[in-house]
């Protein structure tokens, strides 16, 4: 369909929660950037949960790159995830926050906590290596994740609206790093959000999840131009 | 959306090998305890009253307990004063408090020489005499009256500010907020800390040891010591033994549907403002059950104060060799809560209910003399168990700590996994590393709170030790026990202090290492 190998494939993926039921069946070409949009509850973070490995696989199955991960553990995944919230540890330090990434015993070497503090230093936190997060504003926190999933370096980045606690300026400032993170270490980029602009800056593709169905993916510009029915019910266009 | 399920690996089998130890060293007590029960076991008429009297005094222990705690419990819920913290904090303090000082300060002021006795003579009445059910109610009221009030004023903080903004605004009398706002928490409060009073003085032992004695005041605990101290019939004990398991544990599964989470953290204490119960009655009347409650809880510890200054120097050189043994016996016992605490409390907060729990609930309903009897037995034929004196005692204190000590770091550890589950196993913590890294540091208050509760516990312990004793060993509290015995009262009272303040020392260290750089 499009040019290189699939970093993310779906296969038949049922997820059965109560009467919730969600199904997904697509792929994810390597280095693309997918925004995940459509309604509360439509199943956005269940699906992003299902493929990070913290909620429960009915039947179906899951490959990260040409391996199936359908029932490893979430950091046995080559994922890596952001939340809503709860990223940092608060009885950390940045340092050590962003460490973890690289080693969990977080006991580093001296060649590891350099690239800790350069990772820092490229989002814009070098002075802050020793503060914890308690200590700085939520977009400076932000940041911190990203430079973890600068160093896990994982080929596949799920993120779960973290910076949807921010405000418009800072959330846009955070999606332009994100794509530069992603830029860097070559990884695949799936992203909920609200905001059909987000996907507009942001991302290639869009993925629209509604009641339970995910639809395969498509380009921005494409779906943007002519939304199918129940997106544009969404969009309220 | 539904909770996502918490991907999070503590150990496989940690868990089941803690309470593998825990069910194992009960167990095997039990079992070296029935061995010895065969045959000719005789229940006579002493055994008998010892039943009836442990259920008895323990009913009216939880009766006079709950009953005593109501009324200051609400004075103190409805109160701000300046003390108020100070003498919730001290409400705290008898669980810490070992009991044999407890005791010795019960004593000077409600003794036959006490203060009290001596107030009345002046006015021309009789002295009190406390031996018997009176003296072990006092006992037993002076150590559960403050967790009963605890509990309830825990209960009645946790009722919503806005309602007694309503209360206020409405301008409510007392016996409609009672009907409406108080009688709800007190029906929810009032059962489990009955049943948990009641559980706890099923198995009281140094209270009876000290005060009770005599055919018409002993308990089972204490009928299971003199059987085995001063007759050496293990079968008799061994009888007793399992009477004693049969009953206490019988009441502690029961108590286990009813029992009130316990959150015994100090400083947590939020009451919202109340406008209610204004009038100068009332407010006289909450007046005098804090004062009531706090002449109560406080002259028996002045006492001991005043006494054990005095006597300080006149203790003879045991006492120090014995304190340095009940310091490494509150030591080992708290590493080893911890050890089995610790895998326990995690693998409980990822279930909602779980068969762990009723192990540790075993170690409230087993006796310590049962399990001690169990093990003097077991180890006799293969080398003198007075060689196991110092780690069997300190075991066997550890398995009294364990169900307070889970029920502490229960909530801390679930917050934890709810909030740094899913991000622990992004990460790939899991073992060793989650705990060094995540966990430890998220209920060091708890840790701290629960290990300094061990060691004050341990420390003060006057149980276990008292089957294994000879001249050349023996705890602090033992050594101050048989001061008290021969009527060294000064060295006693000496004693009395030196121990209060070991047991004061190392809960407050271990509290102290949890609340610094407490997560935050």
């Amino acid at each position: 369909m499009r040019g290189g190998e699939d970093m993310l494939r779906v296969e038949s993926l049922r997820v059965q929660q109560g009467a919730f039921s969600l199904r997904a069946d697509f792929e994810v070409a390597q280095g693309r950037r997918v925004a995940v949009i459509g309604p509360s509850g439509a199943g956005k973070s269940t699906l992003l949960g299902a493929l990070g490995g913290y909620v429960d696989v009915a039947d179906g199955r899951v490959h990260v790159g040409t391996r199936d991960v359908t029932n490893a553990a979430p950091d046995e995944r080559d994922i890596a995830m952001l939340f809503q919230d709860g990223n940092l540890f608060p009885h950390l330090t940045l340092a050590q926050n962003v460490g973890l990434g690289l080693r969990p015993a977080l006991r580093l070497s001296k060649a590891e906590s350099d690239r800790v503090h350069q990772a820092l230093r490229r989002v814009g936190l070098g002075d802050f290596a020793h503060r914890k997060p308690g200590d700085i504003s939520g977009g400076q926190q932000s940041r911190a994740a990203l430079a973890r999933v600068l160093l896990q370096g994982k080929p596949l980045l799920l993120l779960d609206e973290p910076f949807a606690a921010l405000g418009p300026a800072l959330r846009v400032e955070m999606l332009e790093l994100t794509s530069e993170v992603v830029r860097e270490t070559g990884a695949t980029l799936l992203m909920i959000t609200h905001a059909p602009e987000d996907a507009e800056q942001a991302a290639d593709d869009v993925i629209f999840v509604d009641d339970g169905r995910v639809h395969t993916p498509r380009a921005v510009a494409d779906v943007m131009a002519d939304p199918p029915e129940a997106l544009r019910a969404y969009l309220g266009r | 959306m539904a909770r996502n399920p918490q991907p999070i690996r503590t150990s496989a089998f940690a868990a089941p090998f803690a309470a593998g130890i825990v069910i194992v060293m009960i167990l095997a007590a039990l079992g070296a305890v029935a061995s010895r029960a065969d045959g000719a076991v005789r229940f006579g008429p002493a055994d008998w009253a010892a039943l009836r009297f442990t259920l008895w005094q323990a009913l009216l222990s939880a009766l006079f307990s709950v009953v005593f705690a109501i009324p200051v419990a609400r004075a103190l819920a409805r109160r701000r004063f300046r003390g108020r913290g100070l003498l919730v904090t001290l409400l705290g303090a008898p669980f810490i408090l070992p009991v044999i000082v407890a005791v010795m300060g019960i004593l000077s002021v409600f003794g036959r020489t006490g203060w009290v006795s001596q107030a009345l003579a002046l006015l021309g009445f009789e002295p009190l005499s406390i031996y018997g059910l009176e003296g072990v109610l006092i006992a037993h009221v002076f150590f559960n009256m403050p967790l009963a009030t605890r509990l309830l004023v825990q209960g009645w903080s946790a009722v919503p500010a806005e309602q007694f903004r309503l209360v206020g605004q409405l301008g409510l009398p007392p016996t409609v907020v009672f009907r409406t706002v108080e009688w709800p928490v007190l029906r929810q409060v009032v059962p489990g800390a009955f049943a948990l009073i009641f559980v706890i003085c099923l198995t009281s032992f140094a209270v009876a040891l000290t005060l009770g004695g005599g055919p018409r005041a002993t308990t089972i605990e204490l009928a299971i010591y003199q059987a085995f101290r001063f007759e050496f019939d293990l079968g008799r004990a061994a009888a007793l033994s399992l009477v004693q398991l049969a009953v206490a544990g019988g009441a502690a599964l029961l108590a286990l549907w009813i029992l009130p989470p316990l959150v015994m953290q100090a400083g947590r204490d939020r009451s919202p403002q109340r406008w209610d119960a204004r009038t100068l009655t009332v407010r006289a009347l909450d007046c005098f059950w804090i004062v009531l409650a706090a002449a109560f809880l406080l002259l028996p510890l002045v006492a001991v104060l005043q006494a054990g200054v005095f006597g300080l120097f006149k203790m003879p050189p045991l006492v120090w060799s014995a304190a340095l043994t009940s310091i490494w016996v509150a030591i080992f016992s708290t590493v080893l809560l911890i050890a089995l605490a610790l895998p326990i409390a995690a693998s409980l907060a990822h279930r909602k209910r779980g068969g762990l729990e009723s192990v540790t609930l075993l170690g409230l309903a087993a006796s310590p003399l049962m399990i001690g009897t169990g093990w003097f037995i077991l180890i006799h034929p293969y080398a003198d168990p007075q060689v196991f004196a110092l780690p069997v005692t300190a075991a066997v204190n550890t398995l009294m700590a364990l169900p307070f000590a889970v029920r502490i770091l229960l909530p801390g550890l679930r917050q934890a996994f709810t909030d740094y589950g899913r991000l622990s196993g992004a990460l790939g913590l899991h073992g060793v590393a989650l705990w060094r890294i995540v966990l430890i540091p998220r209920i060091r208050p708890q840790l701290g709170f629960a290990a300094g509760l061990t060691a004050a516990l341990s420390v003060g312990d006057l149980g276990v030790v008292t089957l294994f004793a000879n001249p050349e060993f023996a705890t602090l509290p033992l050594q101050m026990y048989r001061l008290m015995g021969s009527y060294r009262t000064d060295a006693a009272a000496g004693a009395a202090l030196l121990l209060l303040a070991l047991a004061l020392a190392m809960f407050w260290m271990c509290d102290a290492w949890g609340r610094r750089h407490a997560a935050g």
